[in-house]
């Protein structure tokens, strides 16, 4: 007898996994934009903001957001490997002509976006969070506003938060979409709107985020 | 007026399921594009076989686009350039002179190639053994509208129900994942009510038979909607998504001898 197939087993388990671990993490960066663009109003506002947050929920706020954040990056990325695992089973002789018809390049590279997404993650937390690593000057904490524009000083960081975001655009381009083909939300009457509402969430993230650090590097926050 | 064509087949060849296989290249010359690529094929083993050399092997039966045997890939796609087309319903007026056409088999593990171009796709039969069925006593044909059904939905049962089992999704999607078909054989019986009864257990018991088979797993791409060659939708592959996730919340498991009997 073989074992009974179980749901977190299966295709389609690690699909939704995939999915509605993707939703919170859409969320996420989401809110972290929108938060993010008081560096607009200035120094004050921001640091006031980190302080905020620091203190929401007399300090347990921000550690609930951690863990729930960091639980659905492990589950995200214990589904993508499984199902990257299956598919890489699924098919052990290559064509020697490939055509591509429907997909896009964001759908067919969700793996290297991923990781340089995994590598970004952890270079922003040493950077801006923890300060371990911090090039263009000494990182102090609470100072959210001064840390932010000493390090996208450097044309290198400023660079790699470039990179890193334009691996976001992919990322979630596809992944919006997707997530909600998964869980089933598909319907003629709405199906456009899908793809439309993957863009604008990708344009409106991905524009504000890479507009910190051109906004240092062009002077215009300093 | 029909037209002539030289062309340069680089086609899959090997001998059985156990034996390394490699490209060969073959000149199919004097081809009119009248033909189908079928009969381009029969013309290129006529000469082989004058020649003296093994045939090349493929799939076919129906030669008109319903019954989902004449299963390869060309030039990078399942039954070829054309949308909607079987490779039997593939003319060659759809190739130019002097064109290089490169001729593979289904590449999937679930799909094992039995020889030159043809696999072995009882993978899918054994998915649709698992629950693609409904259980009821057969005999004479039940009266036809004996159990009415709204045209909206017997035409999405119907949609589902075009799919011939070809494989060519499996060929196209880029994680040989099997879910559009799955999917299709799910949907057809979900829209109807005689398939209501068994539609969690269907769902259930189909998917785990298709992760047995171990085909890969939908990421999205809609390749395999593109190659269909009777365009069913992946709007089914959201509703078996829902259906599982629905039947996997509120599965019961069974139990001996109900009621204490």
């Amino acid at each position: 007898m073989k074992p009974e197939a179980t749901f977190l087993g299966s295709s389609i388990g690690k699909k939704i996994v995939m999915a509605l671990t993707g939703i919170v993490l859409v969320l996420f960066v989401i809110g972290h934009m929108a938060g993010n663009l008081q560096v607009y109003k200035g120094a004050e506002a921001l640091n006031g903001y980190s302080e905020f947050l620091h203190h929401f929920l007399h300090g347990a706020g921000l550690w609930i957001a951690r863990i729930v954040l960091l639980a659905c990056v492990a589950l995200h990325i214990w589904a993508a490997a499984g199902l990257t695992r299956m598919n890489a089973a699924a098919r052990p002789v290559a064509y020697r002509k490939v055509h591509h018809e429907a997909s896009t390049w964001a759908s067919r590279y969700m793996r290297v976006t991923g990781f340089i997404l995994l590598f970004f993650i952890v270079f922003h937390l040493l950077n801006l969070t923890t300060g371990q690593w911090h090039p263009g000057g000494t990182f102090v904490k609470g100072e959210v506003y001064a840390n932010l524009i000493s390090t996208f000083q450097v044309k290198w960081v400023a660079a790699l938060y470039i990179v890193a975001m334009i691996a976001l655009a992919g990322h979630l381009s596809h992944g919006i979409w997707s997530l909600m083909q998964t869980l089933g939300w598909n319907h003629p009457r709405y199906n456009a709107l899908r793809k439309q509402l993957a863009w604008i969430v990708t344009a409106l993230v991905v524009i504000a985020n890479i507009s910190f650090p051109v906004a240092v590097l062009a002077g215009i926050l300093h | 007026m029909a037209k002539n064509l030289n062309l340069t087949l680089q086609v899959w060849r090997q001998k059985d399921a156990k034996s390394e296989g490699g490209f060969k290249s073959y000149k199919a010359e004097g081809i009119s594009d009248d033909m189908s690529f079928l009969e381009m094929l029969d013309i290129v083993n006529e000469g082989l076989i004058k020649a003296g050399d093994e045939p090349i092997a493929f799939d076919h039966d129906c030669r008109e686009g319903i019954c989902g045997m004449c299963s390869m890939v060309i030039n990078g796609r399942p039954h070829g350039p054309k949308d909607r087309t079987t490779t039997c319903q593939l003319h060659m007026r759809s190739f130019q002179d002097g064109d290089e056409i490169v001729i593979e088999p289904w590449r999937a593990k679930a799909f094992p190639v039995q020889r030159d171009l043809v696999v072995d796709r009882s993978a899918f039969d054994r998915v649709v053994a698992a629950g693609g069925f409904i259980t009821a006593n057969t005999g004479a044909a039940p009266d036809a509208n004996a159990i009415p059904v709204p045209k909206e939905k017997a035409d999405l049962a119907m949609a589902a129900a075009e799919c011939i089992g070809c494989g060519a999704c499996v060929a196209a999607c880029p994680n040989a994942s099997a879910m559009l078909f799955v999917s299709a054989k799910v949907s057809h019986l979900a829209h109807l009510p005689q398939g209501q009864a068994e539609r969690m257990i269907r769902v259930r018991d189909m998917v785990a038979q298709m992760d047995d088979e171990e085909f890969g797993t939908c990421t999205n791409h809609g390749e395999c909607e593109a190659a269909c060659p009777k365009s069913v939708q992946l709007e089914n592959i959201a509703l078996m998504n829902r259906d599982y996730l629905k039947a996997s919340l509120t599965y019961r498991p069974e139990v001996d001898a109900g009621g204490g009997l």
